[in-house]
């Protein structure tokens, strides 16, 4: 394999990587808040066919991008009123969240199939991208993966050093002890699971307008799944989730790495890969049951609503 | 703003469990003519179209039984993997394996004649998604993998298994070159009721395993046990139940119950592999699962409603031009209601206390 | 001069009972004020209204000579007022320091060493100590109880309400808490201290409310008050104040494990050590000891939801260390769990399933098959001999209050005629009525020659019905003695772990009534 190859790799596994970082980043601060949110496929498909309309109609894509975001946070907050409000099943709640935003994005998005748009265009940083080989791996990509690495580190200082992080801590361990002593758990519930919603749909904004700008029905292909199977495999770390996130994104394009080997292989065959290896990495975390009862939040899928 | 709250029932109101669904139906009924309205469609001709229509004659009767027998085949295995709470959202894997596995068979003796080419087609099928089921609970009590991320994965995997067969090696040599296999023999066909319809045999499968269901979770041991583990785990630990094996028994049931749904479709009413042997059966047979309150009767019900939103689609789609996606867009809407109304089996709504002041004496009204 | 706090006609009603029924209370200051009653009388949830955590129907509340109400904890600690739960309101993957904070308004939060600093002084100086970094799940419950109690004096608190808080502390950590307590009161702090014990109410406590049922029934001075009067308030007339139990002698040992070790991979979970232990057959052996240092571990290797090496664990010789709960059941085993809702009974289901939960290896089932009319009958059984108070056997068990769903469960497993019960704190949260009757079941159980080990947080319960006695402390067993000839003082000491303890007059003895 020769070295431009090898190049091409690594920034296709940074872009590929990019849209889980956003989701499982998402979903982890949702489930550090004690919420499992089922429904990321669903939320991903809105945004990615509300953002996508949005750009057409609009002819701007960063509209797009802010549509897709609004479009991720109100199937997020439709979420949040059955399982916090309502205190629903919060699995199945998930699900629904899923078969809905699925269909209702397939439903709106039908008449917008088969178009082509400009979609966003790589930004290269001045100067950096200039230097041999990092510049073409790291820094000359578009704006939403270097937005992923701030939001990465926005989120690893939250959970490391601040009180906001703290007390979303708090009421994913223990909501009952978190109102007792003040916290408004539902108010920061809500909170935890409108960000996620928010970065779900901009991975959904980034499918469709950045990494294939077009859209189909059901285009995530299950990055929705993949991206809950990386939180836990990161044991809600956001560290690891990028780390997770560029592994899943290099077995997502085996097939350019095959090829640069000079190996065939059918299609289908390899498109069994990513899912292959969540299933691999469900198996080896799981493994170790100690430490993952020490890292999941305690309260985790549990419906709360405080007595009065 | 909202002067009302939410108070627990001292008990789950048995009456609310049965209206549930129906204060789901008709909000969802509600929400899709509101949506017809936004499109510019009559709602009521559009309704009628979706949810009348299609049963106006004996042919859609018969329609909506070829679509009741796969989607009662699979919500029924799902049942008793609900109420052991073992979510098993693979039923699409299980379904799409059994298609696959049966239909490789029926490939292989393309040119076998005998009244035992049908069953051993079936039985193949049924295993393979036994299988699938298999590969889900091995994860799950060997290594304590969650079950939902498994089995949606394996979907996946089904999915591109079978892609690559219709691709590749089961592929009609005849067929110009679609990606579908050769036409099953008649040995290997599903034979139909009447002549006129297409409604086959898949459907005393159906009633069948429903009633087997039935019985084996309202008068057996062994249904008890699935119906504790499911409701309270350290219950279920206390009394000695094995949750192991009982989950490795729901997941094997219900494998074997999408399997046969899915052998029973190809070599029914599609008659042969291609990649759209399911529809999205697995998941649309978790919201019968639901909406049938983990009922056997209800599942029925529940199963020929969801039909119907298949057979609305499409006639919406003939008639008014509107998306196919329709259907998966009320799935998701009867599902969505049917949670929030499920509410009101454990809470009531009452108005909220008035503020207190000195001596105040107000009432709080109790529902 | 006006009070510090003073409630007046508090009234609050729940579905299907009144909790509060025009309740007065008043606290000076530096006065610690108890408020008694039996469970269920209604006093944690005065507590919660106290604390904003729950709003009044009806009435009204006086802080400081003001008129107020409370819209909800940071409200109350900003008042003043510091509350220390029963169940501590304590996040176990959090640090001392980090958990403190979170209490505390953002501006007094803002530098955690600072804070650091704070809780090492102000623990030390009230006898408490505690190390900030440590994660609350490393700390023992008496360490534990030690920081919510650090956390409201870091608030510059006025009132200081404890919900009970010597049922999970050693007899030795109780005295320290009362120096704690007297050392604050001298400084001005009010105390509202919570208990159904009258012996300490009586030591540390200047006066006392009582409540019976949601409503008061009389005001005391404890020091000047009997205590059968103290008694007679809190549980009305009809109730039996005492109940004397003849001690047992027990004839041949049914349970018996031998140099038990086991450690859990559950990280929360405690290590057992070398555990050998005898029950025989007609009599009550107590194992007293605080949460958390090895009794759940024992009874799961007891009832079978744990294994361990088979030669470990003897019913009536035979070796079962490997056998799981139903294979045990067959040999004679029943089984109370402490958590009654979710384990012992399943809380969506009827009673008369939760009647098939253990019963489904007698005659209840055939073949695999339920034969439900006997299932029916069991639980009518159960109702009918243990007065179980319930809407009939098709009544979720959720819907039953915490003392008639006890009797219910210690009833099904007495009514299997088992040859050893385990039970685990009996009559924890179990109102009077309920738990006199299950005391009394307990001894009529024994008398029939049944083997039965009973663990429990509550001395006096022990004391009253065990006729040998020992402790559990972090994983290993304390030596087992009649309950007579062990003074409480020699209890206290073998629950802190100390098993060598001398200070054993022979003539002292049990529970101080």
């Amino acid at each position: 394999m020769d070295f431009e190859l090898f190049t091409n790799i690594l920034f296709a596994t940074l872009r590929t990587g990019t849209p889980l970082i956003l989701i499982a980043l998402g979903e982890m601060v949702c489930e550090k808040s004690g919420v499992l949110n089922l429904g990321q496929e669903g939320m991903v498909l809105m945004g990615a066919a509300l953002g996508f309309i949005a750009s057409v109609v609009t002819g701007h894509a960063g509209l797009g991008i802010i549509a897709a975001i609004l479009a991720g946070m109100m199937m997020s907050v439709l979420f949040a009123f059955l399982a916090v409000t309502l205190v629903s099943n919060q699995v199945a709640t998930g699900l629904a969240l899923t078969i809905f935003g699925t269909g209702l994005s397939g439903f709106l998005g039908a008449g917008y199939v088969g178009m082509a748009i400009d979609g966003i265009a790589p930004f290269p940083i001045p100067l950096l991208s200039d230097i041999p080989f990092i510049g073409k791996v790291l820094f000359s990509h578009d704006p939403l993966v270097y937005f992923s690495w701030v939001m990465f580190a926005l989120i690893f200082w939250c959970f490391r050093s601040t009180r906001l992080g703290l007390t979303i801590r708090a009421v994913g361990e223990n909501p009952e002890a978190a109102n007792a002593i003040g916290i408004p758990v539902m108010k920061v519930r809500y909170g935890a699971i409108m960000f996620g919603g928010a970065m779900a749909g901009l991975a959904g904004a980034y499918l469709s307008l950045v990494y294939t700008p077009m859209w189909s029905e059901g285009m995530s292909a299950g990055r929705g799944w993949i991206a809950l199977a990386l939180v836990v495999f990161a044991s809600w770390k956001a560290e690891r989730i990028l780390l997770g996130a560029y592994l899943f994104g290099a077995a997502s394009i085996m097939h350019l790495v095959l090829q640069g080997l000079g190996f065939e292989a059918s299609p289908n065959l390899l498109a069994m890969l990513p899912y292959g290896a969540t299933i691999i990495v469900l198996v080896i975390i799981a493994s170790d049951a100690a430490k993952a009862k020490l890292s999941t939040p305690l309260a985790l899928g549990q419906p709360y609503r405080p007595q009065v | 703003m909202f002067n009302f709250t939410l108070e627990k029932r001292p008990s789950d109101s048995k009456a609310m469990s049965y209206l549930s669904p129906l204060f789901a139906i008709i909000l969802t009924l509600v929400s899709g003519g509101l949506l017809f309205a936004t499109l510019g469609q009559d709602p009521f001709h559009a309704l009628y179209t979706f949810f009348i229509a299609p049963l106006s004659d004996v042919y859609g009767w018969t329609e909506l039984g070829v679509k009741v027998a796969p989607l009662t085949l699979c919500a029924i295995g799902l049942m008793l993997c609900f109420k052991a709470k073992v979510w098993n959202i693979g039923a699409e894997g299980q379904f799409i394996l059994g298609g696959l596995g049966g239909g490789y068979i029926a490939l292989e003796l393309m040119d076998a004649e005998g009244f035992w080419v049908l069953p051993l087609v079936l039985f193949f099928g049924a295993l393979s998604g036994l299988f699938w089921g298999a590969i889900t609970a091995l994860l799950k009590t060997r290594f304590g993998a969650n079950e939902i991320l498994t089995t949606i994965m394996l979907n996946y995997i089904a999915l591109n298994w079978l892609l690559y067969g219709v691709h590749g090696p089961l592929k009609d040599p005849e067929g110009f070159n679609f990606p579908e296999s050769a036409l099953f023999s008649d040995f290997a066909t599903l034979p139909t009721l009447t002549d006129d319809y297409r409604l086959n045999f898949s459907i005393f499968f159906a009633l069948i395993a429903v009633a087997a269901v039935w019985a084996l979770m309202s008068k057996t041991l062994l249904g008890f046990q699935i119906s504790v583990l499911g409701e309270d785990k350290s219950a279920a630990r206390f009394a000695g139940f094995k949750e192991e094996r009982l989950t490795w028994f729901v997941l094997l049931a219900c494998g074997a119950l999408a399997g046969l749904a899915g052998v029973s479709e190809v070599t029914g009413s599609i008659g042969q592999l291609n990649p759209y042997i399911s529809p999205g059966y697995g998941y649309a047979a978790i919201i019968v699962a639901f909406l049938g309150r983990m009922h056997p009767v209800g599942i029925i019900f529940a199963s020929m409603l969801l039909a119907l939103t298949y057979m609305g689609g499409e006639m919406a789609q003939m008639d008014l031009a509107l998306p196919k996606s329709l259907t998966g867009l009320f799935q998701g809407m009867l599902l969505f209601y049917l949670l929030a109304c499920d509410l009101l089996i454990s809470y009531r709504i009452v108005r909220k206390p008035a503020v207190k002041t000195i001596g105040s004496s107000s009432n709080s009204a109790q529902a | 001069m006006m009070n510090r706090i003073k409630l007046n006609n508090i009234t609050k009603r729940y579905p299907g009972c009144i909790a509060n029924q025009a309740v007065e209370l008043k606290v000076d200051a530096g006065e610690i004020h108890a408020l008694l009653g039996e469970n269920g009388a209604g006093k944690s949830t005065l507590m919660k209204i106290i604390y904003g955590v729950v709003k009044p129907d009806e009435g009204s509340m006086q802080w400081q000579g003001e008129e107020i109400s409370v819209k909800g904890p940071a409200h109350a600690r900003s008042l003043g007022i510091g509350m220390v739960f029963q169940h501590f309101s304590l996040f176990e993957t959090l640090t001392v320091a980090e958990n403190i904070a979170l209490s505390l308004p953002k501006e007094e939060a803002a530098s955690l060493d600072l804070l650091k600093q704070r809780i090492i002084e102000v623990s030390e100086r009230y006898g408490m100590k505690l190390d900030p970094n440590r994660y609350v799940h490393t700390l023992s419950i008496g360490e534990q109880q030690r920081v919510e109690i650090v956390r409201c004096l870091l608030q510059d608190v006025k009132l200081l309400i404890l919900d009970e808080p010597t049922s999970v502390l050693t007899p030795q950590e109780v005295e320290t808490l009362f120096k704690t307590l007297r050392l604050l009161a001298s400084e001005g702090c009010s105390i509202l201290f919570i208990s159904h014990k009258l012996d300490e109410v009586r030591a540390l406590c200047d006066h006392a409310t009582i409540l019976k049922a949601g409503q008061v029934s009389g005001h005391c001075i404890p020091k000047e008050t009997t205590t059968e009067e103290l008694a007679r308030l809190m549980v009305g007339d009809d109730t039996p104040l005492s109940e004397n139990y003849k001690k047992a002698e027990g004839g041949e040992t049914f349970l018996s494990i031998v140099d038990l070790s086991h450690q859990s991979n559950d990280p929360f979970a405690c290590t057992l050590k070398n555990i050998s232990l005898e029950v025989k057959a007609g009599e009550i052996l107590g194992v007293a000891g605080v949460a958390g240092n090895g009794q759940e571990e024992l009874l799961n290797l007891i009832s079978g939801e744990d294994t361990s090496a088979k030669e470990t664990v003897f019913f009536n010789n035979k070796a079962v260390g490997n056998l799981t709960p139903e294979k045990r059941r067959v040999l004679g085993l029943g089984f109370v769990p402490e958590e009654r809702l979710g384990r012992g009974a399943v809380p969506d289901m009827s009673l008369q399933d939760n009647g098939l939960l253990t019963g489904y290896q007698g005659d209840l089932t055939q073949n695999g098959l339920i034969n439900t009319g006997k299932v029916k009958a069991f639980a009518k059984n159960i109702i009918d001999t243990f007065n179980v108070k319930a809407a009939g056997i098709h009544a979720q068990a959720k819907s039953l209050s915490g003392g008639n769903l006890q009797k219910y469960i210690i009833g099904r497993e007495i009514l299997q005629s088992p040859k050893l019960l385990v039970c685990s704190h009996p009559t924890w949260g179990v109102d009077i009525g309920a738990a006199i009757l299950i005391r009394h079941e307990l001894i009529k159980l024994r008398d029939e020659g049944c083997a039965v080990l009973v663990v429990s947080e509550d001395i006096d319960e022990l004391y009253s019905i065990s006729d040998r006695i020992c402790a559990i402390c972090d994983g290993e067993l304390s030596p087992v003695a009649p309950a007579n000839d062990v003074s409480i003082n020699q209890l206290g000491m073998w629950m802190a772990g100390d098993f060598h303890a001398t200070n054993n007059p022979p003539e002292s003895k049990g529970a101080i009534k």
